[in-house]
């Protein structure tokens, strides 16, 4: 039975697609069977994180509208095993998906033998983003800490309760999940930014991860290559820490504190 | 002796009326989905009464089993029209609803037929609730999530239990009192029916707006010695009061 598991937000930039990204291809590398489907309809991303914007022929719309086999939209990912993309079209707009066009979809991805469905949702309330997590299993709540960000996943997760299927059938209620992004412990110990407590405090939801502010993100979505993959990274591996908690693993979180920065890095102004 | 299955009585119940202006198929569902969207769990299978008495004579008449669809659609279980007069009884019977007659207590008004809604106002229709008469107790509405941002709740006719928080944004409402164990960051509104004696008991009183009875109180307005503290509120001489507890 394939798990559908909508990245969703509320707030626009907050790093949905950087997420949605990083997990789908965690997921695979854990020898998942995984596909990410771009649900922003009009504003297509996915591809260009993922590096495969190049490879683009048929995409979600094709699908859903039956212009196109599921076969024929699906980009296979070049780095990971067992990785697929369903790009958005860059040239409709969010009403060309219909709920039973969705399901059609989901249903036919399940049948493919998808482990994990990603549904990357798109900014906003709307019809996009309520397509997104309708069929949802999981739900990870992407929040920056701000208080915007903060109240735009509240209401979301009131959405999520609300509007999606399991809330309609009356189901167990969707899994919810809070990544905190772009996290950076200086300026929540200078006060400038919501520590994680602040966050749980008003969102109350369980901490999937808490991913750090870090020039690796940027840097990776330029390229077209998951931040995931940079096991470098402080970015990259807080992903990592998540996609196997998202697996019930227990991690500890890390990256909370301000790093002990040595006598020598200070002297030469090296970034921690 | 045989124990009877049931037992015959009368009762008072409080129904959302659909007051009709006019009617066009489209424009009445979009107005009726907008209604709904304010306040969703209030009309969530909501049983209403569709009340012809200020329908305009000068307008053609609706299709009476595609209205009812309509609002079966949008969540709604119409239950009866209401009349006065029979014009429409022909039409009411096919659709197998039964047609009421008007509330006996306002006879004496004339029939307001070709009354137009205000002139602001491009409502084919006006929702209101009404209390005939006070319902008996009804059990506290108890909330065990917590209230998000956008969401609104409502205890009818009852108490409004809330174990969690109430996030900003966030509305709760009821007809008696709110009780909610968790900080009220949102909006509270108990008494919404008039109700002074209807209070308001939180455990850290953070709120946006607090009402009582139709007094409301905004958050700046909060005295500093409650923020953030457990706290009741309460009406005193029509004032709103703020105290911690």
């Amino acid at each position: 039975m394939a798990k559908i598991i909508v990245v969703t937000s509320g707030k626009g930039g907050v790093g949905k697609t950087t997420t949605s990204a990083a997990i789908g291809t965690g997921l695979a590398q854990k020898g998942h069977k995984t596909i990410i489907i771009d649900f922003d309809v009009g504003l297509r991303n996915l591809d260009l994180i993922m590096g495969c914007e190049r490879r683009v022929v048929y995409d979600f719309v094709n699908v859903v509208k039956g212009e196109a086999s599921l076969k024929q939209a699906m980009i296979k990912d070049k780095r990971t095993d067992g990785l697929f993309i369903l790009p958005a079209s860059q040239t409709r707009d969010k009403d060309a998906l219909t709920q039973e066009g969705v399901e059609e979809v989901l249903k036919g991805l399940a049948e493919d033998g998808f482990e994990y469905i990603v549904c990357d949702s798109p900014a906003g309330i709307e019809k996009g983003a309520q397509l997104a997590l309708y069929f949802a299993d999981e739900a990870v709540v992407v929040t920056n800490p701000e208080v915007a960000s903060v109240r735009d996943s509240d209401r979301i997760l009131g959405i999520l309760q609300s509007k999606s299927q399991r809330a309609e059938q009356g189901d167990e209620p969707v899994g919810e999940h809070l990544l905190l992004t772009r996290y950076d412990p200086l300026r929540v110990k200078n006060g400038e930014m919501l520590s994680v407590e602040d966050v749980n405090d008003i969102l109350a939801i369980p901490l999937l991860g808490v991913i750090p502010e870090s020039q690796a993100v940027l840097k990776a979505s330029n390229q077209g290559i998951p931040v995931i993959l940079d096991k470098e990274t402080e970015a990259g591996q807080a992903y990592s820490d998540a996609v196997d908690r998202l697996l019930g693993e227990t991690r500890e979180h890390r990256f909370l504190e301000l790093p002990q920065r040595g006598f020598f890095r200070r002297l030469l102004g090296v970034p921690a | 002796m045989v124990d009877a299955d049931f037992r015959l009585k009368g009762s008072v119940v409080t129904v959302i009326v659909i007051e009709l202006y006019r009617y066009t198929a489209d424009t009445f569902v979009e107005q009726l989905e907008q209604q709904i969207q304010r306040s969703p769990q209030l009309f969530d299978q909501a049983p209403v009464v569709i009340s012809l008495e200020k329908f305009s004579v000068d307008e053609s008449l609706p299709e009476f089993n595609l209205l009812l669809e309509q609002c079966r659609a949008c969540g709604l279980l119409p239950v009866a029209f209401r009349d006065q007069g029979s014009r429409f009884l022909k039409n009411v019977q096919d659709t197998g609803l039964s047609l009421l007659p008007r509330p006996a207590s306002r006879g004496k008004t004339p029939p307001a037929v070709k009354t137009a809604p205000g002139p602001d106002t491009k409502q084919d229709m006006a929702i209101k609730t009404e209390a005939k008469k006070k319902p008996s107790i009804r059990p506290s509405k108890l909330v065990t999530r917590p209230v998000r941002s956008g969401q609104q709740i409502y205890a009818d006719g009852a108490d409004l239990i809330v174990l969690a928080a109430v996030n900003e944004g966030a509305e709760v409402l009821a007809d008696g009192n709110i009780h909610i164990y968790g900080p009220l960051r949102g909006r509270a509104l108990a008494g919404i029916r008039g109700d002074d004696k209807a209070r308001i008991f939180c455990q850290k009183m953070d709120a946006e707006l607090i009402s009582i009875a139709g007094n409301f109180l905004l958050s700046d307005a909060l005295d500093e010695k409650v923020r953030r503290q457990p706290a009741h509120a309460f009406l005193q001489d029509d004032t709103l009061c703020v105290a911690a507890l």
